[in-house]
């Protein structure tokens, strides 16, 4: 019988079905961070049942507003730091080695092809991009799989996209998950797995391939997938290089963590990115998506480059390609925040953080920051975000402010312009 | 068992999010009750008013499609649990907000879109909808009159409902 990758890890996890159709799935990682959590602690607490299932299975980290900005924020960092230790906890990222959690934990090894990831976080289906089954939940699930290691799930179904065609230059997986939503809608993938396949799938990083699974919630999907391959062993090389005789017994090991040939699709979807131009999202809506071109030359107050959809190493270059050299519009406030320290640090010793600097941005502490609106570079009402986040919602980077969601290349060449700008205009004919 | 309805309130749109039913500020909230003042005070709708008697009296929520759509924040359900609303009614919900509320032993029910359009033609401030949980069916009362319309929720999501979550569910069974 032919199966996909989701049906696989399904079966592979499946605890109890308690009712037709309800599947309970052991849990490989919970991960944790301190908005979602401390509500569950207090609650477990409460229960009298202030315990974990395995402490090596949960990883936390303060990411959300850190350095704390007031008594409620340092309050939920507590609450998190006292529980980690509480609980021996090792792998718990405190302020100096935080970083956006979506970021720093695959940055860390911790996820595998095959695992089954769940967080109090809807951006959790990042870590999909690794061919594992990571699923954002609720406090409730949360509490639940701190204690027991068990999620409910019903079983999701798959949409298939096949990416291919010759990206131009100037486009980014950014503006690929942009224009899939769009024509997915907000709604499009409730109950699905978004699995992305073809060419252009197989030839990027894992950096892009975060990025299109990050941004597969927005279309409602459970989770995002790609399937493992060699850029997958060569990004957890370091981390299972003992476990494997080498990377082709690894890759080998991997390769039963595919969805089969002819395996049942809900859906399939072909998508040519030939020809295709940067997108923008115009609205409060994530598929609220236009061409470059219907949007070039609106105004913005800010730009914001960083979160778990575009603040990697990989992101933060391309920025810094068209900010070599240059000074950023005076009508422009600049804000970048590298997603993880391990990204600042590689950032700094390759010039990009003086890249930055001199171009007039402000560089944050690696942190969620700006991208959900609780702190540094919280927009006033009526004021424009050129962001390379992944949420236009109306005030969610502060009351009665809008965002347009963009790729690190459009975030650079707008706070050039100071007005929405094709990147394509800024690009010699090979960048050094 | 608790029982489910009350007065509706009405909110006449598809694709209302989490961060409109409660904004990512009162995230720092520790206390479900301190979420109470806040819930949807930034939803985007015409003509609407948070801070009415309709949504301070209100039990049930009635609206369109996707809702409950992007972050996962419980904090959606709780402001709701908090100002007496247990039940929402609509053509769609995104998956976590969904399995949130019946989490917390709350009910997301889903209708089809005419069943939907139905519901609206009752719309006053004084309509109610009392739900029959043990027979899965919703009664909605107007100046228009009555109806009754059958609804489906999954064996495991009534399961979760009568033990009150998915806490006491899981704690009692692994
Ligand atoms: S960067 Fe933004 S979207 Fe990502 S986890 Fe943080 S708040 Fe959520």
């Amino acid at each position: 019988m032919t199966m996909t990758l989701t049906e696989k890890i399904f079966k592979a996890h499946l605890k109890d079905e308690p009712f037709p159709g309800t599947k309970v799935l052991d849990i490989d990682v919970v991960m944790c961070h301190e908005i979602t959590t401390p509500v569950a602690i207090n609650d477990l607490i409460a229960r009298g049942k202030d315990r974990v299932f395995d402490p090596e299975k949960i990883k936390a980290v303060i990411d959300h507003v850190t350095p704390a900005k007031d008594t409620e924020t340092a309050q939920q960092g507590k609450i998190l730091r006292d529980w980690a230790r509480r609980h021996n906890i090792k792998d718990f990222f405190d302020i100096g080695k935080n970083g956006v959690c979506h970021a720093i934990f695959p940055e860390k090894g911790f996820i595998r092809p095959g695992y089954t990831v769940i967080m109090g976080d809807s951006h959790t289906c990042t870590h999909g991009a690794f061919g594992a089954f990571a699923a954002g939940v609720g406090t409730t699930d949360l509490e639940v799989g701190i204690l027991k290691g068990v999620c409910a799930f019903r079983e999701p179904k798959t949409i298939c996209i096949n990416i291919n065609g010759k990206l131009p230059e100037g486009v980014y997986a950014k503006d690929i998950i942009l224009k899939i939503i769009k024509e997915l809608t907000v709604k499009g993938a409730t109950d699905c797995v978004i699995e992305f396949h073809g060419d252009i799938v197989k030839n990027m990083s894992m950096e892009s391939r975060m990025t299109l699974c990050n941004m597969a919630i927005e279309a409602g999907g459970t989770s995002g997938v790609c399937m493992p391959d060699e850029t997958t062993v060569d990004y957890l090389w370091p981390f299972i290089s003992s476990e494997y005789k080498n990377k082709k017994a690894a890759l080998e090991d991997f390769k039963k963590w595919k969805s089969d040939k002819g395996c049942e699709y809900m859906k399939v979807i072909d998508m040519d990115v030939t020809g295709m131009e940067p997108q923008v999202t115009f609205g409060y809506k994530p598929d609220e998506v236009k061409n470059i071109s219907e949007m070039e030359g609106t105004p913005v107050d800010q730009i914001y480059i960083g979160s778990c959809t575009n603040g990697r190493l990989e992101d933060l270059r391309i920025a810094a390609q068209f900010l070599k050299g240059k000074k950023i519009s005076p009508n422009i406030r600049g804000v970048v925040s590298p997603a993880t320290p391990k990204i600042f640090r590689e950032a700094d010793a390759e010039g990009i953080i003086k890249i930055f600097m001199d171009a007039g941005f402000c560089v944050t502490n690696p942190t969620c920051g700006a991208c959900l609106g609780m702190s540094n570079g919280v927009l006033a009402p009526g004021e424009v975000c050129a962001s390379t986040t992944n949420r236009n919602f109306n005030g969610r980077m502060g009351k009665g402010g809008m965002v347009h969601l963009v790729s690190p290349a459009v975030a650079a060449v707008t706070a050039l312009e100071g007005k929405i700008t094709d990147p394509r205009k800024h690009m010699k004919k090979k960048f050094k | 068992m608790k029982t489910f309805g009350g007065k509706v309130l009405f909110l006449d749109r598809s694709d209302i999010n989490t961060d409109e039913i409660i904004p990512a500020k009162y995230l720092t909230e520790i206390s479900k009750e301190a979420l109470k003042t806040h819930m949807i005070e930034d939803l985007k709708l015409e003509g609407f008013n948070p801070f009415s008697k309709d949504v301070s009296d209100a039990g049930v929520i009635v609206t369109r499609a996707n809702f409950g759509c992007g972050s996962s924040r419980e904090h959606a359900p709780w402001a709701f649990e908090v100002n007496g609303i247990n039940v929402v009614i609509a053509s769609g919900f995104a998956r976590i907000f969904r399995q949130n509320m019946f989490n917390c032993g709350m009910l997301a029910i889903e209708v089809t879109e005419s069943v939907i359009d139905k519901l609206f033609e009752h719309k006053d401030p004084k309509t109610g909808i009392k739900i029959d949980f043990q027979n899965n069916k919703l009664m909605i009362t107007s100046k228009k009159g009555k109806e009754t319309f059958d609804y489906h929720i999954s064996e495991f999501d009534k399961a979760l409902v009568k033990a009150g979550g998915w806490v006491e569910f899981a704690d009692a069974r692994y």
